[in-house]
């Protein structure tokens, strides 16, 4: 297999990228397809990305083909290759569903959109702390532009907090990334993992406060509590391809912690071993009973899906809170099922407000709609696996979390998740109710929805079912990552052996 | 040197974040230049401060640390690109809503407009 594979997710969509910059104002079919197409190469490659990574082996990719620790170093081990899968199933999704008319409505939908997933996919590969900074930067400048895709007050509104508290966390990123460095004197995660345990003393004040800023930032892009207000309002306010994008997006704040804090302070810190946990794991309980309160105060349909993505987040953070492998496998599991889901409900949120006219997603009596009785299957089995109900994937995933945590855990973790889910059920059936069940008589005049959008709504729908049917194998993958991702030694050796044998 | 250096880099980020906490799209974006020349700032120092050092490494004089620049020349780039961003959108913001006011039309003339 060519080494070059590891930086072809961040190649092609550059390359499809630019390409779509260059064809802005041309025929619609034709940016489709190579939108399209390059987001279907994208899986391919991610899929073979994992199969190599399966085995367990960690290959990097040196550009320029300067060795770390002095080079800029993309990584691929389980975690990142499933990362970067995720993101391409769900972009699938994504982009089938824009061509059903959403690309439209603004300039240039599909190159922004390429770039994005070129921000997102780096973020999961890079190993090294500065280009973390720089693929969030690439990955947040495209989300603003998209966020206002198709222009709108609410939208405006909704990105000036957006764009202003992303540019104050980026700033952030880079105090804690030169705290870091001043303290440690290197940008590569595995050989600051590899320092960190030698560090004077003295030092570990400033590795410390570097390494808790970081989590701030961290939390800012997961949305953990006291930094989530943001994401609500931009989230609802969002065209739908790109809400359901940014499911992925909270997604690179949890994966960054999980990287981070489990490479760099690992056992070998010593004394700064594990120094995030209790801090994630009180925060993430909290997030988690307060997205629930979101939940149920939501009167508008896109407003409660962006809650459910917090409920997620919360559920998400917790498991990195337990911090054993058994949890970091399942969350990995949950990881999965609800960032495919929660973009699907963003996607069947919009195609139920299409339909109801000037009712919208407001969840009130409105018209009936054109295509309700699909429509509403489709809401059930979302709704059905995102609260966590039995026979689909959320069922799998909470069963596992709650299975993985440990006995002084269980009193906190178990009440507040099943409540979590039980607040999910009350929100989603009164939703559901409401919206196909208590309408008002009148003529059914909304117009068939494209069938882009059913199929891309049905896609992302689809891998739910698809993860219970396949639990066994994803849940093998899954460990497989955590016990990966509780042995960084491995990932030192493979990088620095080449520094190591100069030396 | 040192210390007027930490000073003022410290007064910059100080009055950065006053203004990124105010309720004005103008301030906020002023704020937003003064807080990134401060984190600029702070990147440079981090390799420690040096005079007369070469740049360039070449194995006998004292030399600066090279990597914070690299690391500085990038986050100025980043940085530029992104002050322009948000001001365009503040403009687009004052265009959509009406005023400048980060939250959009929180003021009472707008509230009574709304109500007429």
């Amino acid at each position: 297999m060519s080494p070059h594979l590891i930086v072809l997710p961040v190649v092609l969509p550059l390359i499809a990228g630019v390409l779509l910059l260059r064809t802005r104002h041309g025929n619609p079919r034709n940016k489709r397809w190579l939108g399209v197409g390059a987001t279907l190469a994208l899986v391919v490659v991610s899929a073979m990305l994992v199969d190599r990574a399966a085995g367990g082996e960690i290959a990097y990719y040196a550009l320029g083909d300067w060795q770390p620790p002095f080079g800029i170093v993309l990584v691929l081990d389980r975690l990142s290759a499933l990362m970067v899968l995720l993101t391409s199933v769900l972009a699938l999704g994504c982009v089938i569903f824009a061509c059903g008319g959403d690309d439209e409505q603004g300039s240039n939908f599909h190159g922004l959109f390429q770039l994005q997933l070129m921000g997102i996919n780096g973020a999961f590969l890079t190993g090294d702390l500065f280009n973390l900074f720089v693929f969030f930067e690439v990955l947040l400048l495209a989300s603003y532009a998209l966020l206002l895709h198709g222009g709108g007050r609410s939208r405006t509104q909704a990105a000036v907090h957006y764009v202003v508290l992303n540019l104050a966390g980026s700033s952030l990123f880079l105090i804690a990334v030169g705290t870091l460095y001043g303290a440690t004197g290197t940008l590569n995660m595995a050989d600051m993992a590899a320092r960190i345990g030698e560090l004077p003393a003295e030092r570990s004040g400033l590795v410390t406060a570097g390494a808790l800023l970081l989590l701030v930032v961290f939390g800012l892009k997961a949305a953990i509590l006291p930094l989530y207000f943001w994401l609500p309002r931009a989230y609802a306010a969002a065209p739908a391809p790109v809400a359901a994008l940014f499911a992925i997006m909270t997604k690179v704040g949890i994966y960054a912690i999980l990287r981070v804090y489990s490479l760099i302070f690992g056992e070998q810190a010593g004394s700064l071993a594990a120094l995030q946990q209790p801090w994630v794991w009180w925060l993430a309980l909290a997030t988690l009973a307060v997205a629930t309160l979101g939940v149920l105060a939501a009167r508008d349909l896109r407003l409660l899906v962006a809650y459910l993505v917090l409920v997620s987040v919360g559920t998400l953070l917790a498991g990195v809170g337990m911090g054993t492998v058994e949890a970091t496998s399942s969350l990995l599991y949950y990881l999965v099922h609800s960032t495919l889901v929660t973009g699907g409900l963003f996607l069947l949120a919009e195609m139920i407000g299409l339909q109801r006219g000037k009712a919208g997603t407001r969840i009130v009596r409105g018209r009936p709609l054109t295509q309700g009785g699909a429509l509403a299957m489709l809401f059930l089995a979302g709704a059905v696996a995102v609260a966590g109900l039995p026979p689909l994937s959320g069922a799998i995933g909470k069963a596992l979390l709650l299975d993985a945590a440990t006995p002084e855990q269980q009193p906190w973790l178990w009440p507040l998740l099943l409540i979590s889910g039980l607040g999910a059920i009350i929100a989603l059936s009164r939703a559901g109710s409401t919206l196909f069940w208590r309408s008002q008589k009148g003529e059914r005049d909304g117009e068939p929805l494209p069938r882009q959008q059913w199929i891309g709504v049905t896609l992302l729908m689809a891998t739910s079912p698809l993860l219970v049917a396949l639990a066994g194998p994803v849940s093998d993958y899954t460990q497989a990552a955590a016990e990966q991702l509780a042995n960084p030694d491995a990932m030192v050796r493979t990088l620095l052996s080449d520094a190591g044998d100069a030396s | 040197m040192e210390s007027l250096y930490a000073i003022t880099t410290g007064v910059l980020s100080a009055c950065g974040l006053y203004l990124i906490l105010r309720g004005r799209t103008f301030p906020v974006v002023v704020g937003l230049t003064l807080l990134s020349y401060a984190v600029n700032l702070f990147l440079f120092s981090m390799g420690g401060l040096t005079t007369h050092g070469a740049a360039i490494v070449d194995g006998k004089a004292a030399y600066a640390d090279p990597l914070p620049q690299a690391l500085v020349l990038t986050a100025i780039v980043i940085g530029f690109a992104m002050t322009a961003f948000a001001v365009i959108l503040a403009m687009r913001a004052r265009g959509d809503m009406g005023n400048d006011h980060v939250d959009g039309g929180r003021n009472r003339d707008d509230r009574e407009e709304n109500r007429r």
